[in-house]
């Protein structure tokens, strides 16, 4: 006989409207470390030609860190939005098919900040110095 | 809402949409430097903000294609609104191209101040805004007036703006790139546009023309027969509403199970109709509606709304005096008004909010009974107290966010200098104690308050507004006594912006906590109905926010720059 499928753990945590926000505002606030950090930095550098010295590994860090956070929402979003219960398409109101709809908006909130994550480090690997 | 009701389905992907509209909203916070290119910025600056520019395209195409995939999917309607509508999404994917151009800064250069730009903002303002509009208007003049417009000169107004529009400014791409400068109406016969510039104006008169005819459209409805009830077959809730006049909105509170209510579920406009759901009477001979929880609309209060009133328009009145009189130079006169505004809005929230009911639950029906009064996060004052200082923060934010830019543009921010020194670190630092005061003696009262302890409460507010009024001269005093002169530099300029932004606002938690002290004393608040407390708390939260900031950057910032 099967084992019972064990219960994903990520299933116990709560869907609501501020675990939907979770991807954008990690964009958010990659966004706003990224856009200071290099305007201080250029701006405060003795010598700003080589300020930025390639791709400074603040930036870099807090590229992989917002990316590594938004992996991690989406993921969760992504077992979540796979719930077992109730029949396709899950577009009714109970309360399986709104955690399912909350679940999967959020992960398709994931995918955007991800590449909008991705975006907002291009400039900083394209540039490479201050400019 | 207008897609789904002419393709008579549900809106396919709703979760797309939600991508669409929670995506958009936050990258558009990321993206509005796009408008400011020239300005002289730095260029890394710029690329991060053409990178959010450009990311925007994504949820905005997302959103598009819904609309386009539903439409496939469904059973189409051809119909006045849907016109609009499919015409505005054509008008808008053009502008929308023309902006994935205009975000990429080098091009913008080129481009700025050309009409070329004013041809990108207008296919997506027609196309964003102006022809869903007018799609809206079509759609819902008969839920507003009971009356559908004509169907036959609403096409015709289409096709002549859509053409008008686009012959209007579709050359204007070509001129631009030409060199015509926008803002200017003259220019020299040598670039060799003026057949482009022609075809412009006779487009906008076109437009103009198909503008008029909707006016002659609306003109005419008074005198037009009563459309039926819910005539475009739609299945959204808002469809309920009755053509002719009622002394109710809708007659029973209706328990929802899908997105469109009025197809899905069996009986439901009649079910509403006889009242058969919740809250059919008003047994008090009060306005009353359901507060539900967001998500899964459980009913959490019944509350009690306003009924016509001169207040709210009092208060308008007076508050547009404020704006229109400065408009003019009055000052005096605007400051008068400022006073009557305020005079307005505390009558009216004294007469009319936080009214303590004469029983503390009421049944809504089937069974439920729900309070008639909540205080904190689940009352909506206290969600309205902290979304508008949400906004308020956003802009203060705003202000900070001045003061640090010119220190990375200026090489000597904080500059030293006659009337320059200030506002040392005494004064700011007293403010910041006696903000934080007010802020404690506000929390404590909240609470020995809600413990039902009257006297105790009353006592902690009285010292919260001692404490505030004190640190709201505390913080004006530092700029006024070092001597900065605002209008000498930028640097006593920003000081005195960010300490006069917080004197304001600690005077408006003054006036909070003296209303709420005068509502306990009143016997309008007590420790089981205590909203206003709660709610002025929030701001106070805030407030404190705002000190610590404001006075951590001028008192602290010069010493580490």
């Amino acid at each position: 006989m099967k084992k019972p499928e064990r219960k994903h753990w990520a299933r116990d945590l709560k869907v609501t409207l501020w675990t939907l926000i979770v991807p954008p505002t990690i964009w958010a606030a990659h966004f706003l470390f990224c856009y200071l950090w290099v305007a201080v930095t250029c701006a405060k550098s003795s010598a700003p030609g080589t300020a930025l010295n390639g791709f400074p590994l603040a930036t870099l860090i807090a590229t992989i860190v917002a990316l590594l956070g938004i992996v991690a929402a989406g993921y969760i979003a992504r077992v979540q939005s796979e719930t077992p219960g109730d029949p396709a398409p899950h577009e009714q109101g109970t309360a399986i098919d709104r955690l399912r709809f909350l679940a999967l908006s959020t992960r398709l909130l994931a995918g955007l900040s991800f590449v909008a994550v991705i975006f907002t480090a291009l400039p900083v690997i394209v540039f490479g110095d201050c400019r | 809402m207008l897609i789904p009701t002419f393709a008579q389905r549900h809106l396919l992907g709703y979760p797309w949409i939600v991508l669409a509209a929670v995506g958009t909203a936050f990258l558009s916070f990321g993206l509005w430097v796009h408008h400011m290119f020239t300005t002289g910025l730095p260029k890394i600056s710029l690329a991060f903000f053409a990178a959010a520019s450009e990311a925007v395209a994504i949820p905005t195409g997302v959103q598009i294609f819904v609309f386009i995939a539903t439409l496939w999917a469904g059973n189409v309607k051809k119909s006045t609104p849907l016109l609009y509508a499919s015409g505005s999404l054509a008008v808008f994917v053009i502008g929308g191209l023309t902006g994935v151009m205009v975000a990429v800064a080098p091009f913008d250069w080129q481009a700025h101040d050309t009409y070329f730009i004013v041809a990108h903002l207008h296919y997506v303002l027609i196309g964003g805004t102006l022809l869903p509009l007018f799609a809206g208007l079509y759609y819902y003049w008969p839920l507003i007036t009971g009356k559908k417009l004509s169907d036959k000169l609403g096409r015709i107004a289409f096709w002549i703006m859509f053409v008008g529009m686009n012959v209007t400014f579709f050359p204007m791409h070509l001129s631009g790139l030409l060199g015509m400068p926008r803002r200017v109406f003259t220019y020299p016969e040598e670039l060799g546009i003026g057949g482009l510039n022609l075809a412009s104006t006779i487009g906008s008169y076109m437009f103009a023309t198909g503008v008029l005819i909707v006016c002659i459209d609306l003109a005419l409805s008074p005198r037009r027969p009563k459309a039926p009830r819910n005539p475009w077959n739609a299945g959204t809730l808002e469809w309920l509403a009755l053509p002719d006049d009622e002394d109710w909105g809708i007659r029973s509170v209706p328990l929802i199970e899908s997105r469109y209510p009025i197809w899905d579920q069996k009986n439901f406009v009649q079910k509403v109709d006889e009242g058969r759901f919740f809250l059919p009477d008003a047994e008090e001979m009060r306005r009353e509606s359901i507060v539900t929880s967001v998500l899964d609309a459980r009913p959490v209060q019944v509350i009690r709304l306003g009924t016509p009133s001169v207040k709210p328009m009092m208060t308008a009145v007076a508050l547009a005096g404020v704006f229109i009189l400065t408009t003019y130079h009055l000052y005096i006169w605007s400051a008068v008004s400022g006073v009557a505004t305020l005079a307005c809005v505390l009558w009216w929230l004294w007469t009319g909010t936080a009214e303590i009911p004469e029983k503390p639950t009421k049944h809504i029906g089937h069974g439920i009974e729900v309070p008639l009064y909540t205080s904190g996060p689940s009352a909506p004052g206290w969600w309205a107290m902290f979304i508008t200082m949400m906004a308020d923060a956003t802009a203060f934010s705003g202000l900070v966010f001045g003061y640090f830019f010119f220190w990375t543009i200026h090489n000597d921010f904080p500059p030293s200098g006659d009337g320059l020194n200030g506002p040392g670190v005494f004064w700011p630092m007293a403010a910041l104690a006696l903000t934080l005061a007010g802020w404690a003696a506000t929390v404590g009262a909240r609470e020995v308050h809600r413990r039902g302890n009257v006297t105790a409460g009353r006592a902690l507010l009285v010292v919260g507004i001692v404490a505030t009024l004190a640190s709201l001269f505390a913080g004006l005093a530092g700029p006024w006594y070092s001597g900065l002169d605002p209008e000498l530099h930028v640097y006593p300029a920003i000081v005195w912006t960010l300490a006069i932004w917080t004197a304001v606002h600690a005077a408006i938690g003054v006036i909070m906590q003296a209303y709420t002290l005068a509502r306990s004393l009143a016997g309008k608040m007590t420790p089981v109905y205590d909203a206003d407390l709660r709610n002025i708390t929030v701001y106070h939260h805030f407030l404190a926010l705002t000190g610590i900031v404001t006075f951590c950057t001028i008192g602290l910032f010069p010493g580490v720059a």
